[in-house]
């Protein structure tokens, strides 16, 4: 029982570092029609801010805020001076962005080197015990701060009118800037909202590890894609379900069948509902 | 006087050429129908005019030359549009849909669009595509009539819909064009004869008749010609 609680629990931690990633990836597709790998430079760039600022100020909260504003603000510059030029041209769009989280990446193991140890609260790494299962604290953090930004998220797209851009720009974009709405806007607040969430997941992943490395990015957006995938392009909902979905299963089946049957499993279930909805578990119908 | 005046607008889609110097001018007041045949360019007339689509040429409204600008900011000048399809967004409620055609710097006239469909007041809460085609179309004009606009594109408002709700439409439509100018494409030629004073016939993307919808269509053969339809005496 204390293992499937174990198992369970740091699943829901997988799938919020998931969560977190997927959802900046999901509304940036649904609404810009990018394929954003750069968003893995967002991820590093936030683990390896927060470092930076933990480091000097002895705050890894004031690190982790400071990662998600800086993310935020070049994600906005990247978006306007270099994106923003490319509307449209999906070939063009898809270089650039492997360019920059490619030359992120080589730029940050040239600064700061590679595993630098993350400063972080001590009773994060503690352990509290759940039905006999030793957990670490930092798991609970990642999924409080996941549910936080659902919640968040969600409120955003509900109540607000930026909210309301992005849910009808994803269903149709020209025809909200036949409204009369610079549909651009919405493009720089999400791009830079979906780089701030990288931001947050790249420090929560580097105090789960201990240290944050150059490439934490990479191995995350891989996941990431396939949750954007199997919960559908450009539906915030369907990335969260799917994040639950793929992190606990991955979790369970590594420990349960085998280590690295998870990421298999992973692969089979994304080849499953691409067979069976193309369109993704909550994405709209692609016929 | 001239509300609208488009001079050699072209518009090419991929390999295809649509839309070849098409040049015309839409009188302030009333409704003037676009017409033509099936694919001979009246959608993409409108889309150029709006810039959702790449054109060239010379599009003024009001005497100021709108060519130049981005869709929203000739929007955001005065000119509504009703698209072929609605296109209303189909995951938002009616009254998002509406929240969020309101134009920043415009009155939001909910009096006139409540109305003109009290239909709408009663769905606000419903979503937008479960609505029926008729109500879809309903929501479609609201949106377009919830700004002070200048002059309304509207395209294809029958398509689709039941006889008795194009008169409903019809009556609807009447009331607005008292209201603002309103460009209208339309294949429905007895709701044209209803509502349109001036009428542009385009054939293979070119204007090749311009005059009264009365001269038009009270021309048996010249509509049958220009149109490939007879009209309904």
């Amino acid at each position: 029982m204390s293992t499937f609680v174990l198992m369970t629990i740091t699943g829901l931690g997988l799938a919020a570092l998931y969560f977190l990633v997927a959802s900046g990836l999901s509304m940036i597709f649904g609404l810009m029609h990018v394929l954003n790998f750069a968003h893995a430079a967002f991820l590093t760039l936030g683990g390896y801010t927060a470092w930076l600022i933990a480091d000097s100020t002895g705050s890894f909260l004031a690190g982790v805020l400071g990662g998600m504003a800086v993310a935020a603000a070049l994600g906005a510059v990247t978006e306007k001076a270099l994106l923003r030029r490319m509307h449209g041209d999906h070939v063009p769009q898809v270089l650039l962005t492997v360019g920059l989280l490619l030359a992120f990446t080589a730029l940050v193991r040239a600064l700061f080197g590679s595993d630098p140890p993350m400063p972080t609260p001590s009773w994060m790494n503690d352990v509290t015990a759940i039905a006999g299962a030793p957990i670490p604290n930092n798991r609970f953090v990642l999924i409080v701060v996941a549910v936080a930004v659902y919640v968040a998220m969600s409120l955003f797209l509900a109540k607000t009118r930026y909210g309301l851009i992005v849910r009808a720009g994803v269903e149709n974009r020209p025809m909200v800037t036949a409204l009369g709405i610079d549909v651009r806007k919405a493009f720089m607040l999400v791009f830079a909202m979906g780089a701030a969430l990288a931001a947050l997941a790249g420090s929560l992943v580097a105090a789960v590890n201990g240290a944050v490395a150059p490439e934490q990015g990479v191995t995350l957006l891989i996941f990431a894609f396939i949750v954007v995938i199997i919960g559908g392009l450009g539906s915030f909902h369907g990335s969260a379900l799917a994040a639950l979905i793929v992190g606990l299963l991955q979790q369970y089946a590594n420990f349960y069948a085998l280590v690295g049957v998870g990421d298999l499993i992973i692969v089979l279930l994304l080849a499953g509902v691409l067979l069976t909805r193309p369109q993704g578990l909550l994405g709209r119908s692609l016929a | 006087m001239s509300l609208l005046e488009v001079e050699r607008l072209n518009v090419v889609l991929g390999e295809s050429h649509v839309l070849h110097d098409v040049s015309f001018s839409v009188a302030e007041g009333g409704v003037t129908a676009l017409l033509g045949r099936n694919g001979v360019g009246k959608t993409t007339t409108m889309r150029g005019l709006l810039g959702l689509v790449q054109r060239t040429g010379s599009v003024r409204v009001a005497g100021r030359e709108v060519a130049t600008l981005l869709t929203h900011e000739i929007v955001a000048g005065g000119v509504g549009f009703v698209p072929e399809d609605r296109e209303v967004f189909a995951g938002l409620t009616v009254g998002e849909n509406l929240r969020l055609a309101e134009r920043r710097g415009s009155t939001h006239d909910y009096d006139l669009v409540f109305s003109l469909f009290p239909r709408m007041k009663e769905r606000l809460k419903q979503r937008a595509g479960t609505l029926s085609g008729g109500e879809q179309q309903m929501l479609a004009l609201a949106r377009g009539l919830l700004n002070e606009n200048r002059l309304l594109l509207v395209d294809e408002p029958s398509q689709g819909l039941a006889p008795h709700l194009v008169t409903e439409l019809v009556e609807v439509l009447e009331r607005v064009a008292e209201l603002v100018t309103v460009l209208l494409v339309e294949q429905n030629l007895s709701m044209v004869r209803r509502l349109a004073r001036d009428a542009i016939v385009l054939d293979q993307g070119r204007v090749v008749w311009t005059g009264t919808a009365t001269d038009l269509l009270s021309d048996a053969q010249g509509t049958r010609d220009l149109l490939g339809v007879g009209v309904a005496p």
